[in-house]
Order: structure tokens, then sequence, then C-alpha cells
């Protein structure tokens, strides 16, 4: 079956739109094709500096015929009745409308019609122009005097069906079997005759349609070239695929720089080099030290072999390297601490205060829970207090990525203690869900500090002038934020409440609420700011983000949400202890039964209290037990609950499961042998208020409620 | 009508030259009737310009001369900012000296200057082989395409002063950002139909690269090794010390200050005289007696108005260059030159240059 090629030509699509918008194309036209019944084979697309390109193998020439019955009025319907049904219908006469008979509804107009296939072409042609007139691209332009709208300046469309053009035309642009190879190696337009032609042309026209052989050709030249000087290249696969997007024809060379650059750290080169001009750093040796050498990749096989092309890449790269040198420079002759007042220049959020207040809110922050994550209460201050200094350095205003790092540089060369400049690294730590968390174990109690202080003054802020994250939006990273707290917690098995945690955070808001006299307006009063509710509703946030957290590593979402029932759980450590243990104790065969039991135990419950408007919470009577399985269950509960009680007094939740097994025989034997709605009133009531014992009795392990099955 | 009578005066003048008479006191150089040498745009800066300026009138741009007004960018010049809106057709391509006061380093970086040169090119509409002629331009100053890299890089383009936005590229040559291209999509909050093109060419930086030098101080200016060369540094350096003195060191923020405010309410009031301008205009009354309105809703001053934005916003830069000025206060010094900005954009389009 035919092959449709579709190619739109352009002028540069910015290198990070191109592979979503290939993805869009295929997607979009596939999904537009199937749904006027076109039967396809497979689909790839591929996107370049200037095109979008999509291949679809085996389409079907044309869409099936549709039978289509419509039912119309009775025989002798009333006239205005017939002609409705004959314009619906499409008819001109009613005699062309057959006569059916039903038993019941007796003579009736029925209108049998094959709705005849449509050409692919046809459709192709309605379809292709719908799709780029809709374009999802992240943001698109008009030019020129034309109202369509593209990602930049639309130049071609090359549509084949077939081999044979599709004829249609978009944005003023009629669509054709041409487009044109390398914007300077070739580019006079040529035809093609269908996909493996088109693809082989461009290649011979210095053009790889396919971006992932680009990535590919850039990293085997560049590493070939590492090889051959005996360097080894900085592997860095978004650099990789940020090239393969911004050259057709990629060609790797090799450029060096002056050695005195080599004083500045090598994360400053590497991003120097990489953020403006997009070229990759080389070490002496793998996980060595950087050397003088960098990779560039051009678009241009040049006639003098590149000479000029390194040349200039040089002296840009060496400019940009000495501007990085003068900030190193700059920043080393100021400290930290004069950083850090200048902190008061710039805003933080402007009912929230400047990033100086929120330092100081921080550092207090970080003093007071230090004890709980083993960290020297005065390192963690300290080093909150100089956390942010670089904010206002000249290298990280020029290159904001390396925030944190520069800190601790800065740090290291002023003397400061190790862990203290490490904690201004990593107190930004996790970035995402794939980041690395600050670990304990690594020595990193102080930046496991800063960070928590660092997250919870953010989230306690931002909840306190009610600026949550709302479905559609979360510009402030709140959920990055909660997740970090969450990451840092679980992996540090850091114990500690942190609804306690925020009511300091809370306090230490209004001592920095922003004055009248700095022109920002006062959000933060106290009346408004009501840290009991802050606080509540903060902690149900963390519960979701909890429940997201663990879901994703296969914890089952239930048993969160019946650990999270038995209210006050803050402490996250905890939360996830009781989830495992009631998850491998459900496991079990006890486990199972015990949930059966108490479940049975409760929709008695629910009905009977439904029923008689009244609540069975509350002492049995023990002097009305009389069965032995009552008796028998009544002791189990008692024994249980002080079991489980103590059991999770010290935090030993395996203990308090096994004690929980000890109810399960209990209460298998007591349904089995007593009727709870039994004939005498007292009995009954007192049977049911020894069901809700059983609850009672479940209640300090889990909501069993909540846990489905 | 002095200008026409003054012309005449000359023209006589010059009627008179044939004469016999004055053939003699004349030196003969002078006389002798002048062919412009070939431009060398690899070697000297003027020529780069002058190159340009030839490239684009022969596309038919008007060649405009430089804004008489001190300004962040040739952007601001009315020529791109005013007369990218509204329906009218305009090319224009002109040199504006750009201002940037905090960009000033003493005259000691040997590529950052808080005084420099842009070139700019306008197309209402965007013509359809717009980076082509581009290219050809590049050409033509002597960057041949088959010998270096050139590359167009996102980079979107957007002025908070100006309220205005585009979409478009930086271009690189061989790693180097040597011009800006925008398509115009929005100027002073207002849609550009039909779409302006802008090409911003970084004058000493293009010209640095194609004279192989590393230091804008050492740029040839006029290309000449005899007595009467002089190089960019002959020119400017003297301008770049003492102005970044002044614009770190001296200026009077609280006199800046004042002025801003007073542009800024001066380019209020005109906005506000150009409209009641409206109904008042003409010889007598008569008209507005009769409640005839011969302007049409016309704006009578946009352009008087737009002067004193371009003021506020040159007076701003010079107070965020003296550092007085806090990150809101900063904010709030943008939003008040946006304002003045849309405005004035609105009343373009109510004058002539600004209606179909």
């Amino acid at each position: 079956m035919p092959e449709l090629l579709l190619e739109l030509f352009s002028e540069e699509i910015p290198a990070r739109m191109q592979a979503r918008g290939a993805a869009d194309l295929k997607r979009l036209v596939v999904d537009g094709l199937k749904s006027a019944e076109l039967e396809l084979g497979g689909a790839s697309a591929y996107a370049t500096a200037r095109r979008l390109t999509l291949v679809i193998e085996d389409v079907a020439a044309r869409s099936p015929e549709v039978a289509s019955e419509r039912k119309g009025p009775r025989v002798g319907a009333p006239e205005k009745a017939l002609a409705g049904f004959m314009k619906a219908a499409g008819i001109a006469s009613i005699d062309e409308a057959e006569i059916v008979t039903d038993p019941k509804k007796g003579d009736f107009y029925v209108v049998r019609q094959l709705k005849p296939g449509r050409d692919a072409s046809d459709i192709i042609a309605e379809i292709v122009p719908a799709v780029m007139a809709k374009f999802p691209w992240p943001k698109s332009m008009r030019w020129g005097t034309s109202p369509f709208i593209w990602v930049r300046p639309l130049h071609g469309i090359l549509c084949l069906f077939g081999g044979e053009t599709v004829p249609f035309e978009v944005g003023g642009i009629t669509s054709g079997n041409e487009t044109r190879g390398h914007r300077f190696m070739a580019p006079e337009p040529f035809g093609v005759l269908g996909f493996a032609d088109y693809r082989d042309k461009l290649k011979a026209r210095k053009v790889l349609l396919d971006s992932t052989e680009r990535a590919a050709l850039i990293e085997t030249q560049a590493k070939k070239i590492a090889a051959k000087n005996k360097l080894s290249l900085v592997e860095d696969a978004a650099l990789l695929n940020e090239n393969a997007g911004l050259a057709e024809w990629p060609v790797v060379m090799l450029g060096a720089f002056d050695k005195a650059f080599l004083e500045v750290p090598g994360e400053v080169l590497t991003t120097a080099m990489k953020s403006h001009q997009k070229c990759f750093s080389l070490r002496k040796s793998k996980g060595g030290a950087l050397c003088n050498h960098f990779a560039l990749v051009s678009n241009l096989e040049a006639s003098d072999g590149g000479k000029q092309i390194i040349a200039g890449n040089e002296k840009v790269i060496a400019a940009r390297l000495s501007d990085a040198k003068f900030f190193w420079d700059q920043d080393l002759k100021r400290p930290l601490d004069e950083m850090a007042a200048d902190l008061e220049n710039i805003t933080f959020h402007e009912k929230l205060g400047s990033q100086k207040e929120r330092v100081e809110r921080i550092a207090e922050l970080a003093y007071q829970i230090a004890g709980s994550v083993d960290a020297d209460p005065d390192d963690a201050r300290r080093a909150a207090q100089l956390a942010k200094a670089d904010l206002v350095s000249g290298m990280v205003g020029e290159f904001p990525e390396l925030q944190g790092l520069m800190g601790r540089y800065y740090a290291e060369k002023a003397g400061a203690k190790p862990e203290i400049a490490r904690a201004i690294e990593l107190h930004y730590k996790p970035k995402g869900p794939s980041d690395v968390v600050p670990l304990e174990s690594e020595g990193n109690a102080v930046a496991i500090a800063v960070a928590l202080a660092d997250k919870l003054d953010t989230l306690v802020g931002f909840w306190a002038i009610d600026e949550k994250p709302t479905g559609s939006g979360d510009p402030y990273q709140l959920r990055r934020a909660a997740l970090g707290v969450i990451r840092i917690v679980l992996e540090n098995d850091v114990r500690v409440s942190l609804a306690s945690v925020m009511k300091i955070s809370a306090k230490l808001f209004g001592h920095t609420i922003p004055k009248e006299a700095t022109g920002v307006k006062i959000a933060l009063l106290p009346d408004r700011f009501d840290i009991e509710n802050v606080t509540v509703d903060l902690i149900t946030f963390f519960a979701d983000r909890l429940k997201v957290y663990l879901r994703d590593k296969g914890a089952r979402h239930d048993l969160i949400d019946a650990v999270f029932a038995l209210g006050g759980q803050d402490d996250l450590a905890l939360v996830v202890k009781r989830v495992e243990a009631l998850g491998a104790f459900l496991e079990t065969d006890d486990g199972a039964n015990l949930l059966a039991g108490v479940k049975r135990a409760s929709n008695i419950l629910t009905i009977e209290e439904k029923k008689d408007k009244m609540s069975y919470a509350g002492d049995y009577d023990l002097k009305l037990l009389s069965d032995s399985e009552e008796l028998a269950l009544a002791a189990a509960i008692e024994s249980v609950k002080q079991d489980t009680v103590a059991a999770i007094n010290v935090e030993n939740f395996t203990g308090a499961m096994n004690a929980l097994a000890e109810l399960r025989a209990p209460v298998d034997a007591f349904f089995e042998h007593v009727t709870v709605n039994a004939d005498d009133a007292a009995t009954r009531e007192n049977r049911l208020k020894l069901l809700s014992q059983i609850r009672a009795a479940t209640a300090a392990v889990a909501d069993f409620s909540k846990i489905s099955g | 009508m002095p200008k026409s009578r003054s012309r005449s005066k000359s023209k006589s003048k010059a009627r008179a030259n044939p004469n016999g008479k004055t053939k003699k006191i004349t030196p003969p150089s002078a006389q002798q009737s002048f062919s412009a040498p070939a431009l060398q745009p690899r070697k000297s800066f003027q020529d780069l310009i002058l190159t340009l300026q030839a490239f684009w009138a022969a596309q038919g741009c008007v060649i405009l001369q430089p804004y008489d007004m001190e300004m962040g960018a040739g952007t601001f010049h009315p020529a791109t900012t005013l007369r990218s809106l509204g329906p009218r057709p305009w090319n224009a391509a002109y040199v504006q000296p750009s201002r940037r006061p905090g960009d000033g380093r003493y005259g000691e970086n040997p590529n950052r200057m808080q005084h420099f040169y842009q070139y700019q090119v306008i197309m209402k509409p965007s013509p359809p082989d717009f980076q082509e002629l581009y290219l050809a331009s590049l050409r033509a100053i002597g960057i041949d395409t088959a010998l270096h890299d050139i590359r167009f890089v996102e980079d979107d383009w957007e002025s908070p002063t100006l309220g205005a936005w585009g979409l478009g590229w930086e271009v690189w040559c061989d790693g180097m950002e040597v011009s800006q291209f925008t398509y115009f999509q929005q100027v002073g909050g207002y849609d550009c139909n039909p779409v302006s093109g802008e090409l911003t060419y970084g004058l000493e930086r293009l010209a640095s690269y194609v004279q192989g030098v590393d230091r804008v101080y050492d740029l040839s200016f006029n290309g000449r090794s005899d007595a009467r060369g002089l190089s960019y540094g002959d020119v400017f350096l003297q301008a770049e010390q003492e102005f970044s003195r002044y614009n770190f060191e001296h200026a009077d923020t609280e006199l800046l200050e004042r002025h801003f405010r007073d542009a800024e309410s001066e380019c209020r009031a005109l906005l506000d005289a150009g409209q009641a301008d409206v109904g008042a205009a003409g010889d007598g009354d008569a008209e507005a007696d009769n409640g005839v309105d011969n302007t049409g809703g016309r704006h009578l001053m946009a352009l008087p108005a737009y002067d004193q934005c371009i003021k506020a916003s040159h007076l701003f830069n010079l107070l965020d260059a003296r550092g007085v000025i806090s990150v809101t206060e900063r904010q709030s010094y943008i939003l008040r030159v946006r304002d003045l900005s849309k405005a004035c954009a609105a009343a373009w389009l109510q004058t002539d240059g600004g209606r179909g």
C-alpha cells in the first residue's frame, strides 16, 4: 500500500522544540487520518533545525464504504414530517425510501445509503492543513502579512502520497514534491519520489534527517577527536541533543584556550563553554581534571577544513572564559558575609520580604532543628547564613545554574569548615526526584539541617500568603520542595515532628514582616496568618506528596491512607515504618483473615448503628458475656490493646502486628459460633459493643476501614 | 519658507562655479570629480557601515540618520517602534548610537562599552526572503558563508520597557553572536500587523571579527595606515572613560529622578494635549461650534510624546547604573516607562503614519 511523506520546511526551529514538534505532528496526523477511517501502517517522525518530517507506511488508498440506515416517519405521516426526513436523509422524493413493516409500529420509511469511501489523498489534503492550523507549538508567530501562525516562517510543504503530490495550501504555501538541502552546502531545491529517496537525497545534500543519528555522529566524532589527542570527553546528553537540533550536518572540531583559565573551577569552565557556546569540555583523562581544549559542533564542512571556524570559536570561548575568570577573581575579593549582607537588595517575594530576611529565618530554623538531624546547631546556623550569599556574586549572576556550588568554592577559599562549605552547595538538594539527597552517613548533617530549613521556610511562607500549588500550576515549585523534605527525611531516617518544625518556622515570619518603609505591602499580618490552620493544611499536603512518593515506590495507596487516618501523623519516617509493617502483616494469612474479621465487625456495626440510630462504640459489660467465644474474644481484645500500644510506644511495628495477629483466632471463632443479633436486647447491645472494641483494638495500628480487600 | 530660500541661494552659487574666475581659486584636487573608492569593510569600521548602508538601500530601505536622542538600542528609534505599528509598509535602515550606562568599563574591557553602534534594519511587512537578504548582507561585508559557520539560535526578544516582544534568533558566526533577528509580534502592547522583520547588527563586534582584532579600541575606524588613520580607540576611548565616570560616579541622581518625573509628566501632558487638540484645532472656533471634528479622532502629538518616553527610559538606565534603584523600585520604573510607551503606541495608531 502507498506511503505518505510529509515535510514542513521552515526557518530555524528552536532546538528544544524539535523532538516534541515531530512527535506532535505524528500523533495529530495519525489520529486525524484514523478518525477519517483510513487504515495506516507504521509512522515515524523526524525533525531537523529546518524541517519536521512524517512518513506513514501502508496507507490505504481509500477509506472504506460505510453503510448507513436512517429510520423515518411512518407511512402516511404528515407532509411536514416527511419533508424534514427527506431533507435530513438527502433524498429528493419519498419514493427513494424503502418501506419497512414492523409488527408493532406498522409501515414506516427507511433510507439505506452506502456512504462511499474517500480517496486517501483527499483526506490527507484535509487533515494536514487542519493539523497545521492548530499545531501545539509552545510559542508560535506570524510573519509578513499572513495570519497563519507557525513556530517560525514556513517556506515549503512537501506532501507525497504514493509518490504523487497531494495538493493543498496552507498559509499561502502550496504543497509540492520539492525540498532543499543544507542551507549553505546544498541550497538548491530538488524533487523527491518517496521517503527512501527523500532521506538519501537529503544525506547527499548534507542533511542528516534523524536526530538520533546526528547525536550519535556528534558523540562518535567528539570521542574520536578526544581519543586522537589522548583526551576524554565530558559527556552531556542534553548538550548532545541540543547540538543535534542546531546542526543539520554536524561537524565536530577541536579548539583550545589559554591554560591560565584552568585556575577557575572546572564546573565553571564547563558551564561557561556549554551554556553560551554549546561546546563540550574535555578532560586529560577519564575522571581527571579539565584540560585546555574543547569540542565544538559546527554545521559546515568548510572549504578551509574549518580553520576559521575554530579560530572564531576559540576567540569567543576565550572571551567567555575571561568573563568567568573575571567573576571568579572579583568574587574572591569579597567575603561571603559581605555578599550575604547584599541579599537585602534582592526581593524573595514581595509579600515574604528580601532574601536576607529569608536567610535569617532559615538560619534560626536550621539552628533549632539541627539537634534532630545530629548536626552541630552553630554550624547549621552559620552554613545557612552563607548559603544564599553567592546569589549576589558576579559568577552566579552570569551563570545562575552554579548557585550553591560557587558559594561552596568561595567558602572553601575563605577557609570555612568543610561541612559548612558542603552544606552551602548541598542545601539546594535534592532538586528533583532523581537528584541525590545529602546524607548524614556522608558527613552532611549540616547540609540536611539547612536543606530542611530552606524548604520548610519556603513552604510555610507560601502557605501563609496562600500561594499554594494549584492543579494548573506550581510556580514556586512547592511540590518539589515538599518532595525534597520527604526524601531527605526518609533517606536519612530523620525523626522529627513536621508540625512542630512548621510552627517554629511560622513564628519566625512574625519577626520579619516587611515594614511599610520598604515600600512592600504588609501581608503577613499576624491576625491573617493562622499558624494552626497553615500547619494542618501543610501536613495534609505532605500526606498527599508522601502518598505519591510511596506509590511510585510501589507501596499501597490504601495502606498510607489507613495510617494517616489515625490522625496526628506528622513524623514521616514513622508513617513509612507503619505502612511497611502493615503491608507485611496483611501479606500473612493471619493478617488477611484479621482484616476480613475487622471488616465484618465494622460492617455489622455500620448496619446496626444505622438501623438503631445509635452508636455502639464504648465498653461492653463483662458480666453480660456468656459464651466461651465471647469471653475469649474479650480477653484477646484486652491483651491485644495493651500489647499493640506497648509495642507502638517503642516503635516496634512488627511487634504490634504480631500482637494484632493474636486477635485473628478469637475473632474467627466469635463469628463462627456467636450470634450477634441475639433475641435478648441487652445481649445484642453488649455484643455489638464488643464488636466495636475489635475496631478499637486495631485503631492503634491503622484505620482498617481504609484498607481495601 | 526660509529653507527653500537658502537652497536657491546656494544653487545660484553653484551656477556661478563654471565661471572661469572661481576655477583658479579652487585647489585642483577638490575640483576633480569625485568617485568613491571601493569599500573595504574588512579593513575599515566606517566602510563596514557604508557597505551595509549601500546594501540595504539597494533593498529599498530608506537610509535614515541616527535619532538625535540617547537610547539603549536602535529598537527605540521611532522608525522601529512606532513605524512597526499600523498597516503601512515601511522599510528603513540606520545606524543608531546606543547608550547603556551600566555597561561602561572605563575603556578597560576589550568589548564592553557604554556607547556603541547598532545597525538597524526594519522591513514591514517582513519579506519572505528576509533570512536570505540578511545572509547576503553578511557576504557583502566579507563573511564567506563557505568558510564560516552561520547559525540561527533561538532567542526570543522581549522589551519590558517597550511592552514589545517578538520571536527570532541570535545569529552566530563561528560561535559569536553577530546579530539579532526578530519578527515583531507586539509593540507597545499592540499586535504588529503586518509583521515587521527587525535586524540588529552589533557593529563593533562584527567589525572586530572581520578585522581580526581582539579589542574594540584596536579597530581601524577609517581603514587608513597613513597620518590620517584613526582607530576606534582614537575616536571613542576617552569618551568611554569620561562617561563611565559620569555614569557610575557623578551623575546627579536627584536631578535624574526629577528629570525622569518631568519626562513622564511631559509625555502624559503631550498625549493629553494631542488628543485635546482634536476639538480645539483650527483657526476659528467655527468648526468646534459646528461640532465638526475635522481631525477624525486623530492624535496630533504622538512623536513628541514618544520622545519623552525615550528620555524617561534613558534616565532610568542612568539611575540604574548609579545603583540607586532597589529591586522593587526597578520594577516600578520599568512599568512606568512601559505605560508611557503603550500610551504613545496607542496615540501613534491614531496618526496618519499609524493608520491606513
